[in-house]
């Protein structure tokens, strides 16, 4: 399962690792101290015959000491943690790099939907590439995501990436990134959106230049489904039993070519 | 239970209040302590539904797609009525109506040393509603469609339409059972806050007040002031359910995201609603057991009061991804980590009590002190999650999972079992069997670490909440992982079976545990001057108060304690 943490595959992947590895230092510093003087004061002052307890108040200056002390090192830390948090969100989330390519995703019960430049390099022109469930980018690229939601909240989640926002319907949500090797990675939805939320699985599919070349010349998706053994989210849905009208709605939605 | 026998329990003690019926004692009563009762039991049955809620979605987690014992197969629509029951059930029928309505309740009268409750009318009335409310629910499980499945969190348009969440009525009637129960919670409120301020004990100053009244005082006031916009969003979202209006509906000029910020304005603040009085009861516990004055009274209390203050700008830190403005995460970051200052000085606040004292590990002291070691992880996880930049990755993981069951695990069920067998003496008279109790109290810790420290690490692996069904996403379906999953099931079988004991423990000692003295552990505070189980009326005769209630081992004095009413 550390994989996880060795599986870095944006350009922003590893700063938010970073960070998270100095939150743990510093909360783990702080809870590993809190933690061996409360048992050592357990151990030390368990009850014993003939000790009478200390009658302290607490509201002296020389006592208050004991616990400010800390109480100033919490908010040192915090300072710290502050600092970083809002570097690697800023990077992220506020300050968008140029773009090379824009792609749309769209969420929708129970499917995730895909608008990719065609040959032309422009969206919403006749040549887009249209897929569901399969995304295809390009390493090394800055792309743009436009993210919509057709019906109820979505959140577009590509954890190699460590990547997500949710999709709000009525708003196009503007996010970027950038991969820095191929491969095939899981896109998760992570906001609850109905009965087939657990089935609402994609993948992302980060191509070497020339590969996503041949892709779009090729102009349709791959059968990335048709090789694994990983049944496809598509074939999972059939199983439930058409519990609401947008069910069959969706499935009446414009599909691959 | 006779009509003769609860005369006679009234008039043996020889008290100036009427003899009751059973139905005015039992079913419609006045009195705060029976009161608090039907909200304890209240509490607990439901408790066993949320209890029983969980057993079977993490059966499904563990061994997707088998046959559950006790339910069968686990739909995706069952699945997500599950978790949405699940998160329900314990945060406002359990925790709520156990830490505020029935310790407050209790223990607010008889620690402030008045013969009841201000309104005791109006107390009546706040429980007939929580019932109410707690029926409400029930009722969602059985219409057509069957509960509300769209998350604790109900955010629209998932929420609002019946053909987005298939579960059209149990929505409705989960969001009517929710406004009626903060109805019932308001009522409660106004009678804690009035009642620690007018009925008093003669001589009791603000600074006399034992710190768990002043939790309840506080975490009232703040559900008070938080709980307008929400009662007000779940009345919209109701109308847009019902009356086809369109306040979170996108397509007709609404804003799915404005729920968002109602039900977090009320939601963060919920958390320190239930966690003050939980710090209160262990403030009790600890100084008790190890006859310690309470290490800075005023700073304690100050620092609940920040709390509760800066709880109220923090809110959209559950948002931060949710396509609010990205730069007030900046502020709301800021505001999330600054009330790591005073949660976490509450708690060196706690651990200095201890320095100097004469410890005794009754079981009430152990869950305290669990409570202290527990929390603390709860606390420090929160900060991952309230960073920006790192709740990008966390959010809507099991790692939030996992962070806000160390939080609200040892709040309120850790912090409620302290309560329970600490003041069990002077609710039933009777003590409690100390060795079932120890048993009980490390299965279920050990247990409850075991459930939730797999979890952190699905969570940082990336298994996002609310999935029936790993086996869709080829990252997430490993044998590690799922492994952890199945542990966690595991632990939580053992701790849902090691609750056996306590019910086994608690009703037992209820029917034939040794009789209690008026103050077993040899208390300071004023519950502790009346008799075992207080009469209706409370005290033989009113006290007055004399000093703060935590003198232990005061220097001037041979016995370790010095209760409030004792005059100097």
């Amino acid at each position: 399962m550390y994989e996880r943490f060795f599986t870095a595959a944006s350009t922003y992947a590893r700063d938010i690792d970073y960070l998270i590895l100095l939150i743990l230092v510093c909360v783990g510093f702080g809870f590993i101290v809190a933690e061996i003087v409360f048992f050592g004061f357990i151990f030390k002052f368990r009850a014993q015959d003939g000790v009478k307890t200390q009658y302290v108040t607490g509201e002296e200056k020389s006592q208050k000491k004991w616990v400010s002390m800390p109480h100033y090192l919490v908010l040192v830390l915090d300072v710290l943690i502050v600092i970083g948090a809002l570097k690697v969100w800023s990077d992220i989330k506020i300050e968008m790099p140029e773009p090379d390519a824009k792609i749309r995703v769209i969420g929708q019960q129970w499917a995730w939907s895909f608008v990719h430049e065609g040959a032309d390099g422009k969206l919403d022109t006749a040549d887009d590439i249209r897929t569901v469930e399969e995304l295809h980018v390009e390493v090394n690229k800055t792309y743009h995501f436009l993210l919509e939601a057709r019906d109820v909240l979505h959140s577009f989640s590509v954890p190699a990436f460590r990547l997500k926002q949710d999709a709000v319907p009525g708003r196009v949500i503007t996010g970027w990134f950038k991969a820095t090797e191929t491969g095939t990675f899981d896109i998760q939805c992570a906001e609850i959106c109905g009965v087939g939320h657990g089935i609402m699985a994609a993948r992302i599919i980060i191509d070497s230049p020339e590969d996503y070349a041949a892709w779009v010349k090729k102009g349709g998706p791959t059968a990335f489904w048709a090789a694994s053994n990983v049944k496809a989210p598509g074939a999972a849905k059939a199983a439930i039993d058409a519990p609401t009208p947008t069910l069959t709605a969706n499935n009446a939605a414009p599909l691959p070519q | 239970m006779s009509t003769q026998e609860t005369h006679d329990h009234g008039h043996g003690d020889g008290h100036a209040h009427e003899p009751q019926s059973f139905l005015s004692k039992y079913i419609f009563p006045l009195d705060h302590k029976m009161i608090a009762m039907q909200y304890l039991f209240t509490g607990m049955a439901m408790a066993l539904i949320g209890g029983f809620t969980v057993y079977v979605f993490r059966m499904q987690l563990a061994f997707p797609g088998a046959h559950v014992p006790g339910f069968g197969m686990v739909s995706p629509d069952r699945y997500n009525m599950l978790v949405t029951s699940h998160g329900t059930i314990m945060i406002f029928w359990v925790a709520m109506p156990v830490l505020i309505a029935a310790l407050g309740n209790y223990l607010i009268p008889l620690m402030i040393g008045a013969d009841d409750m201000v309104f005791p009318r109006i107390n009546r009335l706040s429980y007939q509603i929580f019932l109410l409310s707690a029926l409400v629910l029930i009722s969602s499980f059985f219409v057509t469609g069957g509960a509300f499945g769209g998350a604790w969190t109900a955010y629209p348009p998932l929420s609002a339409r019946g053909d987005y969440n298939a579960t059209g009525l149990g929505s409705s009637l989960w969001l009517v059972a929710v406004a009626l129960e903060f109805v019932a919670f308001l009522l409660g409120g106004i009678n804690f806050i009035t009642t620690a301020m007018n009925a008093r004990a003669p001589g009791m100053k603000l600074t006399d007040i034992p710190m768990v009244v002043w939790m309840i005082v506080l975490a009232s006031i703040m559900f008070m002031a938080s709980v307008g916009p929400l009662v007000a969003g779940a009345i919209m979202l109701l109308f847009d359910q019902q009356l086809g209006t369109a306040f979170f509906d996108p397509n007709r000029g609404g804003d799915p995201v404005l729920w968002q910020h109602l039900f977090w304005f009320f939601g963060h603040p919920e958390v320190y609603v239930v966690l003050l009085p939980a710090m209160g009861i262990v403030a009790e516990v600890i100084t008790t057991f190890a006859r310690k004055k309470l290490f800075a009274y005023k700073t304690v209390l100050y620092t609940a009061a920040a709390t509760g203050i800066i709880g109220f700008f923090v809110w959209a830190h559950h948002q931060f991804i949710a396509g609010i403005d990205p730069r007030m995460a900046s502020l709301f970051t800021i505001t999330t980590l600054i009330i790591s200052v005073p949660v976490a000085e509450m708690l060196f606040v706690y651990i200095a009590t201890l320095y100097g004292g004469s410890i005794r590990l009754t079981t009430p002291m152990l869950w305290a002190l669990a409570f202290i070691a527990e929390f603390l992880l709860g606390g420090v996880t929160g900060i991952f999650l309230g960073a920006a930049g790192s709740d990008i990755y966390f959010h809507d993981t099991y790692f939030v999972v996992a962070h806000f069951h160390y939080t609200f695990f040892p709040i309120a069920f850790i912090a409620t079992f302290a309560a329970i067998t600490y003041w069990f003496p002077k609710m039933f008279g009777r003590m409690m069997d100390e060795r079932l109790g120890k048993i009980h109290f490390w299965i279920t810790i050990i247990a409850f670490n075991f459930i939730f420290i797999p979890l952190f690490l699905t969570g940082a692996a990336g298994d996002h909440r609310r999935i029936y069904n790993y086996q869709h996403f080829p990252e997430q379906w490993t044998p590690t992982l799922q492994n952890l999953r199945i542990l966690a099931t595991y632990a939580l079988l053992v701790m849902i079976a090691a609750q056996v004991i306590f019910f086994v423990n608690f009703f037992k000692s209820l029917k034939s545990g040794p009789k209690a003295e008026k103050n077993p552990w040899k208390a300071n505070t004023l519950e502790w001057v009346a008799p075992s189980p207080p009469p209706h009326g409370n005290f033989e005769e009113m006290p007055t108060v004399y000093r703060g209630p935590y003198e232990y081992g005061h220097p001037d004095r041979e016995l370790d304690y010095w209760p409030q009413n004792e005059p100097a």
